[in-house]
């Protein structure tokens, strides 16, 4: 069984770990991954030529960085690595790629999808003017380029990395003018029986917002962005805290109300889906070890469920001994139990976060029928809500077909989590019942050209 | 427990179902339309879109010019004008072949008043600079042209629904049977439906519908492929065939240029992808018939449910076995334009028994030996 050939999607921390367990284990995987080199958008790293260091990258997180960097570095002459591949379809024991432009197929009998996440955007009036970024965004442009969006930037949003990238950003010179939590501090003093679990991650989260305080970067809790304001580019946020509004100027505005799993590809491979009450959205099912509901598909990381990185390792390691196990193939069965374990606490970790940052109530945003919802296709609130009044539209894809919301090139990733949330408003029916977009291949752009030629 | 009783009772709510239900309205009747999904979510709302005539069999354009008429007053009849547009219908030709087809095709049809343009040489080039060199020519029918059928489809619905038509969707029927005086549909939760007249409107279901009465139809399951690209500037006025099939694509306007051709795979009961050859051969045509394309990103992929005949017309027709019961499926990826008309007929079958438009190509008999017409003669 062990010539089966087992890919691995993502070179994430969930990926990585599981690539390592495969080859620990005999077995030449492959793995693949969008960017230039591995460790996912928490680990990424800065292209060859740069020099800043771990520290600089990673802060604390710099240890573990480098695990997972050296990891891969270590297994890899032992796996057929496809660095800056997309996989833009996905099909019975077949993967469609793209790399430099061409396309490629590839078969698999196994397969674990560490696609990770991407954030979790809510619109408020100005969300689409330059100057706004996504919190990953702006991570990603101080650790791949070392490059601060700014000077002047206001975080707005919710969840551990709202503080993060605040915390990122000041260490690296940037003037933070001020971070805006939706999240009341109550929520997060009711979660820390919760977040003792994992005392060392809990302290460094309270460090950074003590970071913050001691540079006099102010904290807004319960307050949410209204306006960012400016003519063309962002010269300001106004945001309101109990009723209350406030202007606070600044360059750049950093949004997200925390992560959405990157699940198009289990959609695709055929994974059931069911509705997870705590990340608001479906999620394919999966079980503790990683299996889906797919004989041959296997979940990890925060693709199948936001977790954070510390679970995203053990989750792509257990994951790995699943797939072994599964195949008859010998593994170890007493790292699995210790894995289990871990995984267990870092769960119960994670609720706590969850309940130290919900996600804001909708109905607490004012969101005017000029508004865009649907910035591909430039739709409005207003146009939602007329058809979905007029239609009486009460679930996702009908909305899609009626309105084009989620029809354009980013396929819903940006405006899907705002649209439920409006169609559950509207229709009554709660978020479950809104149902979700159906995954649909390239599930990012494709020129003709490449699609035309046929793979070899 | 709920309990319907109507004159017509119709399964399917796609295009076919929802423009006969508000044809029969119209008349007078009370109907039921039940409809397993939402209307219109399946082949009448992501097919490709076509509005023409140009192509179509003799037999089938009496029904296509009866249409024709029809979509020029669709805000009257459904409150949208559901994006259509006469765009204009250009069917290509690859070779003197091509072009000779397509110039016989203009004699056969030239008492219908298509106004057929064959076009090629020079006067192609300065008419159509966008094409590439593989295309030698064109028939153009200059009044077809283009609709969104993921509004159309639905306005349907909703237009016979405003009509008074009761509506259930999300319904899942669990029985049918003709009954003495009137057929009994049942569905899940004690939905119960009385009819005089039951219209199989199924689709790419309508032959399991009709074998649960004893009429079985040859009909093959087919999945388009089609696909769509990001926004572009305005390239292509005209919505595109080709001689011999296999590519067509129009341009939005949006600028998204909608495309497609060949067959993708089912992945469950009701469920289909896009096949990945297919997906090739119509990105490789697009970019060969429009070179200035050729980069432009695809951002969709997607597919269908539809009902193939064998020699590619509906059927639409009386069972032979059971009174009352009369079958419209099997349009063969041709219905889109046809179905306002189809809708009409269907009303006048149920309301004279006959129709003023011919349906000479759409009986049932037209498939023998037919082993359950003998069955029932005996």
């Amino acid at each position: 069984m062990s010539t089966d050939r087992v890919v691995v999607i993502g070179a994430g921390p969930a990926g990585i770990r599981a690539a390592e367990t495969l080859v620990r284990n005999g077995i030449r995987p492959v793995l693949i991954d969008e960017a230039a080199r591995g460790g996912g958008q928490i680990y990424r790293q800065p292209p060859r030529a740069f020099r800043r260091s771990g520290k600089d990258l990673y802060g604390w997180e710099a240890p573990k960085a480098d695990g997972v960097h050296s990891a891969l570095a270590r297994i890899m002459p032992d796996i057929d690595y496809h660095p800056e591949t997309l996989v833009w379809n996905a099909r019975e024991g077949k993967l469609d790629l793209l790399r430099a432009g061409r396309v490629a197929e590839i078969s698999f009998d196994r397969i674990i999808v560490a696609t990770g996440a991407r954030d979790r955007v809510l619109p408020f009036e100005g969300w689409t003017m330059p100057g706004v970024f996504s919190l990953g965004a702006a991570q990603i442009a101080l650790k791949y380029q070392g490059a601060l969006l700014g000077p002047r930037i206001v975080f707005a949003g919710t969840g551990p990395l709202l503080y993060l990238v605040a915390y990122q950003y000041a260490a690296a010179g940037a003037a933070v003018a001020g971070v805006i939590d939706s999240a009341p501090f109550g929520a997060q003093v009711r979660a820390l029986p919760d977040l003792l679990r994992q005392p060392v991650t809990l302290a460094k989260g309270l460090f950074y917002r003590a970071f913050l305080h001691a540079r006099g970067i102010p904290v807004w809790n319960a307050a949410l962005p209204v306006e960012a304001l400016g003519s063309g580019t962002v010269e300001g946020l106004t945001w309101s805290r109990k009723g209350q509004r406030q202007d606070i100027a600044c360059d750049a505005v950093a949004t997200g109300f925390g992560l959405c799993s990157e699940t198009q590809i289990a959609d695709l491979l055929g994974c059931k889906f069911e509705y997870d009450d705590s990340q608001r959205c479906y999620l394919p099912q999966v079980d503790g070890a990683g299996r889906s509901s797919r004989a041959e598909v296997y979940l990890a990381g925060d693709g199948s469920g936001i977790g954070g990185a510390d679970l995203a390792e053990r989750a792509g390691e257990r994951a790995a001994l699943a797939l072994l196990e599964d195949i008859g193939h010998s593994h170890d069965n007493a790292r699995a139990v210790v894995l289990d374990g871990e995984i267990g606490k870092l769960r119960h970790f994670r609720r706590g976060l969850e309940t130290a940052f919900p996600a804001p109530g909708f109905g607490d945003f004012q969101l005017n029928d000029d508004l865009i919802i649907c910035r591909c296709e430039e739709i409005t609130f207003g146009e939602a809500r007329r058809a979905i009044a007029a239609n009486e539209i009460s679930e996702l894809n009908r909305l899609k077909a009626l309105t084009r919301i989620g029809m354009g090139r980013c396929q819903g990733r940006s405006c899907a989590p705002a649209a439920a949330e409006l169609l559950a408003q509207c229709s009554g029916g709660g978020l479950a019942s809104a149902g979700r977009l159906r995954a649909q291949a390239p599930i990012k752009p494709v020129p003709l050209a490449a699609i035309g030629v046929p793979p070899p | 427990m709920s309990l319907f009783a109507s004159d017509v009772a119709i399964v399917g709510g796609g295009l076919i179902g929802s423009s006969a239900a508000l044809a029969l309205r119209r008349l007078g009747f009370s109907v039921v339309l039940i409809e397993r999904d939402l209307c219109g979510a399946r082949a009448s709302g992501v097919n490709f879109g076509g509005v023409r005539r140009q192509g179509r069999s003799i037999g089938q354009l009496h029904l296509a010019m009866r249409a024709h008429a029809i979509w020029q007053r669709l805000p009257e009849l459904i409150g949208t004008d559901g994006e259509y547009v006469q765009s204009g219908h250009l069917k290509l030709a690859r070779s003197p072949q091509d072009l000779a087809a397509l110039a016989e095709y203009r004699e056969r049809t030239s008492d219908f008043d298509l106004k057929l343009e064959i076009l090629e040489g020079a006067e192609f080039r300065r008419r159509f600079p966008m094409f590439g060199e593989g295309v030698a020519g064109g028939s153009l029918s200059p009044e077809d042209g283009q609709a969104n059928p993921r509004l159309v489809a639905p306005a349907f619905a909703r237009a016979a629904a405003s009509a008074g038509v009761i509506v259930l969707e999300r319904c899942h029927l669990t029985s049918m049977a003709r009954e003495e005086r009137s057929f009994l549909l049942r569905a899940e939760a004690g939905v119960e439906i009385r009819a005089q007249h039951l219209i199989n409107a199924a689709g790419g279901w309508g032959h399991e519908v009709a074998s649960h009465f004893g009429d079985h139809l040859p009909l093959k399951v087919g999945y388009p492929t089609m696909a769509v690209t990001e926004p572009l500037p305005a390239v292509l006025g005209v919505s595109l065939g080709v001689e011999g099939g296999g590519f067509y694509a129009r341009q939005v306007a949006r600028g998204n240029l909608v495309m497609g051709g060949g067959f993708g795979e089912a992945t469950g009961p009701g469920t289909s992808r896009p096949g990945r050859r297919p997906m090739a051969s119509v990105a490789e045509q697009a970019a060969a018939i429009l070179p200035a394309l050729r980069h432009a990103q695809v951002i969709r992929f997607w597919s269908g449910t539809e009902g193939y005949t064998p020699d590619k017309n509906p059927v639409i027709d009386f069972s032979p076995t059971t009174s009352g019961l009369i079958h419209a499926f099997g349009f063969s990826g041709g219905g889109f334009q046809i179905a306002p008309a189809v809708g009409e007929v269907l009303a006048e079958l149920v309301r004279d028994g006959t129709s003023t438009t011919p349906l000479d190509s759409f009986r049932i008999n037209r498939f023998n030996p037919h082993p359950m017409s003998e069955a029932s003669i005996l």
